[in-house]
């Protein structure tokens, strides 16, 4: 009985709910204080990187634990061409977005073969060498352990978008674009090649799915959003620096996609919402935030392990993909 | 000598080794046009090595895998499958958390084209495509007799539909050549008889011909045009099912020497 409740739940959600969540999200900035919608900003960003580790994560099944490396690529790169070359921020979305895949398809192209755990340690080391690299400011681009600063608000002709109100809606028209276009992956060949190469690799081989390339197609879709939400992110804050694209930040994309619930757009939505939301509701506590949230993972896993909100067909439920996670692979 | 024509899979002293153990070695097997072609044999024998050399998973130390005329060793297996080669695994293998219809849509992956950013534009091509797979999955489905379950996952039909699904998954990628491996395993008398007669009019009616790993000798004997048999890597006997049933080798093998 339970195990059918979320999902009856889930559909009349869906034909009542939307209009009005769509409602809450456009009114939410004009309700709420000048900080909650830098907070509303903030959980787009992670909706967005939710998003983008989703792809690889919860449609292919791939354990990356690197994202955060994409995310910095991308808002290095609006950064450094921005100050550099004045060129306008949103401008380089598209670029960001472009550098990002690029640079997932070279460096996850050698290492696109390897399974589960092994391809999940070499994705720590990818992320950790973008980091370490930026903060040895290479060719004196990147600033070293201060970043790049003074990057400028995005601007649409004389509409320079200053306000928290116009990045929170920035953020989010994004986030609206790239569900829609999520949703239409699922729905094709390429969504069901990911999702049969998540449950049987051998067997999706077999059945005439071209592993290897629709693999590597998923990681540099994945970086690409993750390199759009860096533009966001830079556009934002006007400054970048290597400290937030530390491996917690990968976690925390991990964390979104699992709590929400894999391959579940729905779930990587509330996934980033109690990501973001979360500490800053638990804010008076906050010596005790971390404890607070590993409890709260741990019983997740034990009582909800498809997450908040699996994907209707029947998700793949995260206590299996972490029992793969750590079985050894021939 | 046999009309090369009619030669769909040809292989030529194809040997495959894991360290020093030879799994299969120096085997030539012809499986001609719309014949069922049972490879038989103890345990550990190389059959399955066979099967997953002419499939792709494996790339063979030495010798040839010739499909209809064409050198495919080595080659992806994702490839092979284009070619026209469709298997099944000995132990089931699905996509355990889709459902009965997106197992057998997987199959048409290979038959369509739809790129990415005619997916992400929902182009009319790529409309009319999707369409396209629904029918055909709906016919493989209706085929095997599980429309009714088409929208169950995969992990939830009994054991004997999920075989059911998994050759259905096959069908759906237009092969010429069907590989079974033990499609009888685990399936009791009554459910081997349906799947073996199944298997009987699929060939009929699709023009297929079949290579088939089987244990159970009833179904091997009632089944096959002929049978290939291997021991320890090698080819030890080949004829009609009749004259295996008899021959004194092949009693050995299976039975031990003074049997």
């Amino acid at each position: 009985m339970s195990a059918h409740l979320p999902v009856s739940l889930a559909a009349g959600l869906r034909r009542a709910g939307l209009p009005l969540v769509l409602a809450l999200f456009a009114v939410y900035p004009f309700a709420a204080g000048a900080y909650f919608v830098d907070v509303g900003f903030f959980f787009g960003i992670y909706a967005l990187l939710g998003l983008s580790l989703n792809i690889v994560l919860g449609e292919v099944g791939l354990y990356d634990l690197g994202h955060a490396g994409f995310y910095a690529i991308g808002a290095y790169t609006t950064a450094i061409l921005n100050t550099r070359f004045g060129i306008p921020v949103l401008l380089l979305l598209p670029v960001s977005a472009l550098a990002a895949g690029l640079f997932a398809y070279l460096v996850t192209s050698p290492v696109i073969h390897l399974r589960g755990d092994y391809l999940c340690i070499v994705t720590i080391g990818m992320g950790e060498i973008v980091r370490l690299a930026l903060i040895n400011n290479p060719f004196g681009l990147t600033g070293g352990p201060n970043g790049v600063y003074g990057i400028a608000a995005p601007s649409l002709g004389f509409w320079v978008l200053d306000s928290s109100r116009e990045h929170y809606f920035l953020v989010w028209i994004v986030v609206g674009l790239a569900i829609l276009a999520l949703r239409r992956l699922q729905r094709s060949r390429i969504g069901r090649a990911w999702n049969c190469i998540r449950e049987d690799e051998v067997a999706a081989q077999a059945t005439g799915i071209d592993v290897r390339r629709h693999k590597l197609l998923a990681f540099v879709l994945g970086a690409v959003l993750a390199g759009v939400a860096g533009n966001l992110y830079a556009g934002k804050l006007m400054v970048v620096s290597p400290e937030s694209f530390t491996f917690w930040e990968s976690c925390l994309m991990f964390c979104i996609v699992l709590i929400g619930g894999m391959g579940s757009v729905p779930g990587v939505v509330i996934g980033a919402a109690a990501i973001s939301l979360f500490p800053e509701i638990f804010r008076p506590f906050a010596t005790y935030r971390m404890v607070v949230f590993g409890l709260a993972m741990i019983l997740m896993m034990m009582f909800r392990p498809g997450g908040f909100w699996p994907r209707r067909r029947g998700g793949l439920e995260a206590r299996d993909l972490l029992a793969r996670l750590w079985r050894r692979h021939d | 000598m046999t009309d090369p024509a009619q030669i769909v899979l040809e292989t030529t002293a194809l040997s495959k080794l894991f360290g020093g153990l030879t799994a299969v070695g120096e085997l030539d097997l012809k499986v001609l046009q719309g014949q069922i072609h049972s490879l038989i044999g103890p345990n550990g024998a190389g059959k399955t090595t066979v099967f997953n050399v002419v499939t792709g998973i494996y790339r063979p130390e030495r010798g040839r895998v010739l499909f209809e005329g064409q050198d495919i060793t080595g080659l992806k297996p994702h490839r092979i499958v284009e070619r026209g080669i469709a298997r099944t695994f000995q132990n089931i293998r699905l996509f355990s958390n889709l459902t009965c219809r997106e197992n057998v849509m997987a199959g048409r992956h290979c038959r369509t084209h739809a790129g990415l950013a005619a997916s992400l534009l929902a182009t009319r091509r790529q409309a009319a495509e999707e369409k396209a797979i629904l029918r055909d999955a709906e016919h493989r489905l209706r085929q095997v007799g599980l429309w009714d379950s088409r929208d169950e996952l995969a992990r939830n039909i009994a054991y004997g539909r999920q075989r059911q699904l998994e050759i259905a998954r096959a069908l759906a990628t237009a092969p010429r050549l069907l590989v079974l491996d033990e499609p009888s395993s685990g399936l009791n008398p009554r459910e081997t008889e349906d799947l073996m007669e199944f298997i009987r009019r699929i060939i009929r009616e699709e023009h297929l011909t079949v290579l088939l790993i089987e244990h159970d000798m009833n179904v091997v004997m009632g089944i096959s045009d002929r049978v290939t048999v291997m021991d320890g890597g090698r080819k030890i006997a080949e004829g009609l099912p009749r004259e295996i049933y008899r021959d004194p080798v092949v009693i050995e093998a299976y039975l031990g020497a003074g049997a």
